[in-house]
C-alpha cells in the first residue's frame, strides 16, 4: 500500500500573458513528491521551477491541470488555507517585528493560545540556534541569522511541506556548505517533507534524496542524485550537471548487455543500450570526463591543453579527427601533473561508461 | 637623480598657504559662480521671511522702523479675540479635511498602487491628482458658483461644511502623493509572506502593509494639514460672513494701518508650517534607517 | 505541440470569484476619493463652464438665459447707444500680460535655479539633506504671509526705502511696490523652489560618470556644461519649467499684494468678475479661457516627453 503522495501535480500547466504573447512558464508537468523527503528542483533561471513552487505555495493558480496536497486538491484555494510554508528568497521577514514576532505569526494567525505560541518560539529558536536572539528586529541580524529567522517561522507551524525557494542564493560559499547540512539535518530531525528550488546542482547533488532537472517549462529527468549523475537520459541533463564529453558515434552492434559504438576519431565504446539502438544509427554518447583513463605512449591522441584545478588536473585531448576529449584526472601526491603538453597519449573508458543519449 | 625628484617633489607640493587653488581647478564638478548663485537664492528666498521674523518683536509700533525688543505685538494677537476666532475656525476646517483626505488618500492610494491593472485605473489617477493641475483661481470660484447654485436651488448651505469639502478636495491629492510614494517603495513579498503564513487578506493588510505605511501616512496627513491650513484664495472666495481663518484674518489686517501685530501673527502662521516640514522630514528620514 | 490548456471546472470558478471580488476592492477603496472630487471637484467645474454660457444677474450671480455674451465681451464692447460691438483690447492685454510674466518667470527661475541646483546635488551627501530642508521650507509656507513680507520691505515706508534714506543715499523713497518689477519680484520669489526641487531631484540621479568621460575627451567645463549635464538634465528642466508656468499664469495672491489693482493678472480680473464686477458669466469665461491655456501648455509637455520616447526607440 502506497503512502499518499505529500504533493502532486498533474498535467500542470502555466501560461503568463495572453494569445502570442503568451510565456509558457510550465508545459503538462505531472510529478508526485513522496513524503517525508528532501525534493529538489533543479535547473537554470527561466525553467519553472520557481513558477512550480509558487503554484504548490498558492501565489499562482495553475492555467489547466491539479494540485493536489496529500491526496485533495487545493490549486483553487488561497495561500492561507494551505498547510504549506515558504521561505522566501529575500527572507521577507516583518521589518517592523522582533525575531520572535516573526516566528510567532503563523501561529498567532491560527489562532494558537499564547502560552503555546511562547513554547514553540524557543523551540523554534534552539531549533536554528539562535537562542536569546529573540528580542531583535531583522535589521540588526546578519544575512546568515535571517535565513535561519526565516526557516524558524515557517517551521513553526509544522507545515506538511515547507517550500524553499533559492534560500542559500543570498550566503557566501563557507555559509552556504554549512547551511547546506544544517538543513538536510533539519529536514531529517522534523520529517517534513522539503520542496527545495535552486540551479545550483552541487547544492541538489549534496542534499537531495531526489532530484527534478528541469529546463523549458518540462521535466528533463527524475530521480537520485546518482542516478542523474550517472545515468542522464538527454543532452540538456547530461550538459547542465557537472561536465560532459560529448561524442558523435554510430551504432555498430550489440555486445552483451552493452552496444558497440565506432566514433569518428576511431575510438571504441561500449555503451549503455537504448530503444534508439539500432546498428548503423547515428547518436551522441556522454562520458563522464572522469570516467576516462590516459596511457602513455599511446596514440589515440595528444594532450592539448592542461588545467589545474587543486584536486585534479583536467586535460584536454586531441583527438585523429580534431575533436576533443576532456579528461580529468586526480593529482598525484605531489600534485604534479602526469602528462605533458604535446604527449601522445592511448585513452581507455570502461565499458558502460558511455551512456548513450535519448536525443 | 635626488635633485630631479627634489625639484619635482617641490612642484607637487603646495605652497605655504595656497592650499584651495589646485583643490577648485582639480575638482570635476565645480562649475563656477554656481556656488555664489545658490546661496544668493537662498537668502533671497530667507531675506523676506527673516525681517517679518525679526520686526515682529519690534517694541515700537511701526512696522519697519525698530523700536527696541518687545513682545507685546504677540501678546495683543494673542489676546485678540478676532485672533481666537479665525485660529478655531482654521483648526476645524483643517482638522476636518486633514482626516477625511488623508483615510480618503490613503484607501485611494492603495487601490492604484503596484496593482495589476484595472479598468478605469488611468482615469481614477487622473481624477486624484486633478485639484494639483487646475489654478487655484480657478478652483475657487468654480466652488462658489457650484455652493452658490446649491443654495439658491436646493437651500443647503453646509456653513463651515462648505469651507470644509473644498478643503478636503485639493487636501486628498497632498495626502496621496506620499502615501503611494511609501507604497511604491514597499517590498512586495512581505505580503505574501503574511498570506503563506495563514493570514487573511485584511489581517495581512492590518498586521503588516498599514505599520509599514504609517510614516508614508503621517507625512500625507502634515502636507494636507499645512496645505489647508495656509488656503487663501480658496477660502477668501467661498467663505461666507463670519467665517474667518487665519490667513484671512491677516488679510483683513493689511487694509488697516500697518502695525507689527500682522508681522506677529505672520510669524505665528510662518511657525506653525515650520513646525509641520520640520516633523515630515524627520519622520522620512528615520524611515530611511 | 503541447496540449491546448483547459482548466479544470473548480479553478475557473474560484478565478472568477476571486477576480470579481478584487475589482470590487479596487473600485471600493479608490470610490471614495473619485466622489469626493467628482462631486466637488469636477462637477464644480463642469457648473462654472455652464456658467460661461449664461447671462449675468444684475446683484452677482446668474439668470438661466443661454447667452455669448460673455465670450462677446471678452473682446468686444457693446456700444450703449447702438449696441455695435466696439473691439476693446484691455482683458486681452491682461491675458497676454500674465502670459508674459509667466515667461519671464520661468525663464529667470530657471537661470537661477540650474545653478542652485546643480550646487545642492554636488554637495556632499549630509549637506544635501540640509539643502533640499532649506529649499523646501518656504515651498510650503504660507504664499499670502511671504508675499507680504515682500511688500513690507518694498512698500514706500518699507525697509529698504528706510535704510536708503537713512542712509543719505537717496531724499525720496523708490516707487518699488505697485509695479510690474513688484509684481515679477514676487511671482519669481514664490516659485522658485518649485523650480529647483525638480531640477535638483534630475541634477542627483545624473550619472556623474558621463561628465568625467566628457572630460577625459578634452572638454573645457563650460562644453561640459553645455553638452553633457544640461541634456542630461532636460527631463527636469522640463518639469520645472511646467511646474513654473503654470501656476505663474493663474497666480492671484502675488499681484494681489504687490500689483495693487492696477497689475492685473488673468487671476485678479476672474476674482474680479466674482467680487465687485458682479459679471459670472464673463469671469466664468474669462476662467475658462485661461483652463483651456493651461491644457495646451500641459499637451505641449506630454508631447515633448513621448515624443523623445519615440526618438530613443526610433
Amino acid at each position: 500500500m502506497a503512502d499518499i503522495a505529500a504533493v502532486e501535480a498533474r498535467g500542470v500547466t502555466k501560461i503568463f500573458g495572453q494569445g502570442q504573447d503568451g510565456v509558457r512558464a510550465l508545459d503538462d508537468v505531472s510529478i508526485a513528491i513522496r513524503q517525508n523527503e528532501f525534493f529538489t528542483l533543479l535547473g537554470p533561471s527561466g525553467c519553472g521551477k520557481t513558477t512550480l513552487l509558487r503554484l504548490i505555495a498558492g501565489f499562482e493558480q495553475p492555467t489547466s491541470g491539479e494540485i493536489l496536497l496529500k491526496g485533495s486538491p487545493v490549486e483553487h484555494l488561497p495561500p492561507y488555507r494551505r498547510a504549506v510554508n515558504t521561505v522566501f528568497q529575500s527572507y521577507a521577514l516583518f521589518p517592523h517585528m522582533t525575531v520572535a514576532q516573526n516566528i510567532a505569526f503563523g501561529l498567532e494567525m491560527r489562532g494558537s493560545p499564547k502560552e503555546k505560541v511562547q513554547g514553540v518560539v524557543e523551540e523554534m529558536l534552539a531549533l536554528v540556534k539562535m537562542t536569546g536572539l529573540g528580542g531583535r528586529r531583522p535589521a540588526q541580524l546578519s544575512g546568515g541569522q535571517q535565513q535561519r529567522v526565516a526557516l524558524a517561522r515557517a517551521l513553526a507551524n509544522h507545515p506538511d511541506v515547507l517550500l524553499l525557494d533559492e534560500p542559500l542564493s543570498a550566503l557566501d560559499l563557507k555559509l552556504r556548505q554549512e547551511m547546506r547540512s544544517e538543513l538536510k539535518n533539519l529536514q531529517r530531525r522534523t520529517g517534513i517533507t522539503f520542496i527545495f528550488v535552486t540551479h545550483d546542482q552541487e547544492e541538489a547533488l549534496t542534499m537531495s534524496d531526489r532530484i527534478a532537472v528541469m529546463s523549458k517549462g518540462k521535466i528533463q529527468q527524475l530521480g537520485s542524485p546518482i542516478g542523474i549523475y550517472e545515468q542522464p537520459v538527454n543532452r540538456f541533463v547530461a550538459d547542465f550537471i557537472g561536465d560532459t564529453n560529448f561524442v558523435e558515434a554510430s551504432v555498430d552492434g550489440s555486445a552483451g548487455e552493452f552496444v558497440h559504438c565506432r566514433a569518428a576519431g576511431g575510438l571504441d565504446f561500449l555503451a549503455n543500450p537504448t530503444t534508439n539502438a539500432t546498428a548503423g544509427a547515428k547518436v551522441t554518447l556522454a562520458i563522464r570526463p572522469e570516467k576516462i583513463s590516459l596511457r602513455m605512449g599511446g596514440d589515440a591522441g595528444t594532450i592539448a591543453q592542461t588545467v589545474y584545478v587543486g584536486t585534479d588536473t583536467n586535460y584536454e585531448i586531441s583527438l585523429a579527427d580534431g575533436s576533443r576529449l576532456t579528461v580529468r584526472v586526480q593529482n598525484a601526491m605531489d600534485g604534479r601533473a602526469q602528462f605533458a603538453v604535446g604527449e601522445k597519449v592511448g585513452i581507455e573508458v570502461p565499458a558502460g561508461a558511455a551512456r548513450m543519449l535519448l536525443d | 637623480m635626488a635633485e630631479q625628484a627634489m625639484t619635482t617633489r617641490a612642484a607637487v607640493l603646495p605652497e605655504a598657504g595656497e592650499t584651495r587653488g589646485p583643490k577648485k581647478a582639480l575638482d570635476l564638478r565645480y562649475q563656477p559662480g554656481f556656488g555664489t548663485i545658490a546661496i544668493c537664492c537662498l537668502a533671497m528666498l530667507y531675506a523676506p521671511i527673516l525681517v517679518l521674523a525679526i520686526f515682529s518683536f519690534n517694541g515700537g509700533s511701526s512696522v519697519t522702523r525698530w523700536g527696541g525688543f518687545g513682545l507685546n505685538w504677540y501678546v495683543s494677537a494673542f489676546n485678540s479675540e478676532g485672533f481666537h476666532n479665525a485660529a478655531l475656525t482654521t483648526l476645524k476646517i483643517s482638522i476636518t479635511a486633514t482626516i477625511v483626505s488623508t483615510l480618503v488618500g490613503t484607501a485611494a492610494a492603495l487601490a492604484t498602487t503596484r496593482t495589476r491593472r484595472w479598468p478605469g485605473q488611468t482615469v481614477a489617477f487622473t481624477i486624484i491628482n486633478l485639484p494639483l493641475m487646475v489654478p487655484e483661481i480657478i478652483t475657487a470660484v468654480a466652488s462658489l458658483s457650484f455652493f452658490a447654485l446649491v443654495a439658491s436651488v436646493a437651500h443647503i448651505n453646509l456653513g463651515l461644511g462648505n469651507l470644509m469639502l473644498v478643503h478636503t478636495v485639493f487636501c486628498i491629492p497632498f495626502a496621496y502623493m506620499p502615501i503611494r510614494a511609501r507604497l511604491e517603495d514597499m517590498d512586495l513579498t512581505l505580503e505574501q509572506a503574511a498570506a503563506d503564513l495563514y493570514a487573511t487578506p485584511w489581517r495581512a493588510f492590518r498586521r503588516v502593509t498599514l505599520p509599514l505605511l504609517m510614516p508614508g501616512i503621517s507625512a500625507g496627513a502634515a502636507l494636507a494639514f499645512i496645505v489647508s491650513f495656509d488656503d487663501f484664495t480658496i477660502t477668501q472666495m467661498v467663505a461666507g460672513p463670519g467665517q474667518t481663518t487665519l490667513p484671512l484674518f491677516i488679510w483683513d489686517h493689511t487694509r488697516m494701518p500697518l502695525t507689527p501685530e500682522i508681522n506677529a501673527m505672520s510669524t505665528i502662521l510662518l511657525g506653525v508650517s515650520v513646525a509641520f516640514v520640520t516633523t515630515s522630514f524627520l519622520i522620512a528620514r528615520r524611515r530611511r534607517r | 505541440m503541447s496540449a491546448p490548456a483547459i482548466p479544470s471546472e473548480r479553478v475557473t470558478q474560484a478565478q472568477a470569484v476571486m477576480r470579481r471580488r478584487w475589482l470590487r476592492s479596487r473600485w471600493g477603496l479608490a470610490a471614495p476619493a473619485l466622489v469626493i472630487i467628482g462631486l466637488f471637484g469636477v462637477l464644480p467645474l463642469a457648473i462654472m463652464v455652464i456658467y460661461s454660457f449664461l447671462e449675468a444677474g444684475e446683484y452677482g450671480g446668474v439668470v438661466w438665459n443661454f447667452s455669448t455674451e460673455a465670450y462677446v465681451s471678452f473682446l468686444f464692447q457693446r456700444d450703449i447707444f447702438d449696441g455695435h460691438l466696439i473691439f476693446s483690447p484691455d482683458y486681452l492685454i491682461i491675458f497676454v500680460r500674465s502670459i508674459l510674466f509667466a515667461a519671464a518667470t520661468t525663464v529667470i527661475c530657471l537661470a537661477l535655479g540650474f545653478p542652485t541646483a546643480y550646487f545642492m546635488a554636488t554637495r556632499p551627501v549630509h549637506q544635501r539633506t540640509l539643502w533640499v530642508f532649506l529649499i523646501t521650507l518656504p515651498f510650503w509656507s504660507n504664499l499670502l504671509v511671504r508675499t507680504l513680507a515682500v511688500m513690507l520691505i518694498i512698500r514706500d515706508e518699507g525697509l529698504i526705502n528706510d535704510v536708503l534714506m537713512g542712509l543719505g543715499l537717496i531724499h525720496a523713497p523708490i516707487v518699488m511696490l505697485y509695479t510690474d518689477g513688484a509684481v515679477l519680484l514676487g511671482l519669481l520669489y514664490s516659485f522658485l523652489p518649485f523650480m529647483v526641487l525638480p531640477l535638483y531631484a534630475s541634477l542627483e540621479k545624473m550619472d556623474f560618470r558621463l561628465v568625467e568621460a566628457g572630460f577625459d575627451l578634452y572638454a573645457t567645463r563650460g562644453k561640459v556644461l553645455r553638452r553633457i549635464i544640461v541634456p542630461l538634465a532636460r527631463p527636469g528642466i522640463v518639469a520645472g519649467c511646467l511646474l513654473v508656468f503654470i501656476p505663474a499664469i493663474g497666480a492671484y495672491v502675488t499681484p494681489l499684494v504687490l500689483g495693487g489693482g492696477k497689475h492685473l493678472m488673468i487671476g485678479d480680473l476672474v476674482a474680479l468678475q466674482f467680487a465687485s464686477s458682479r459679471n459670472w458669466p464673463l469671469g466664468s469665461a474669462q476662467a475658462l479661457i485661461l483652463m483651456v491655456g493651461v491644457l495646451v501648455a500641459l499637451l505641449f509637455y506630454v508631447r515633448s516627453t513621448t515624443g523623445k520616447a519615440q526618438a530613443l526607440h526610433g
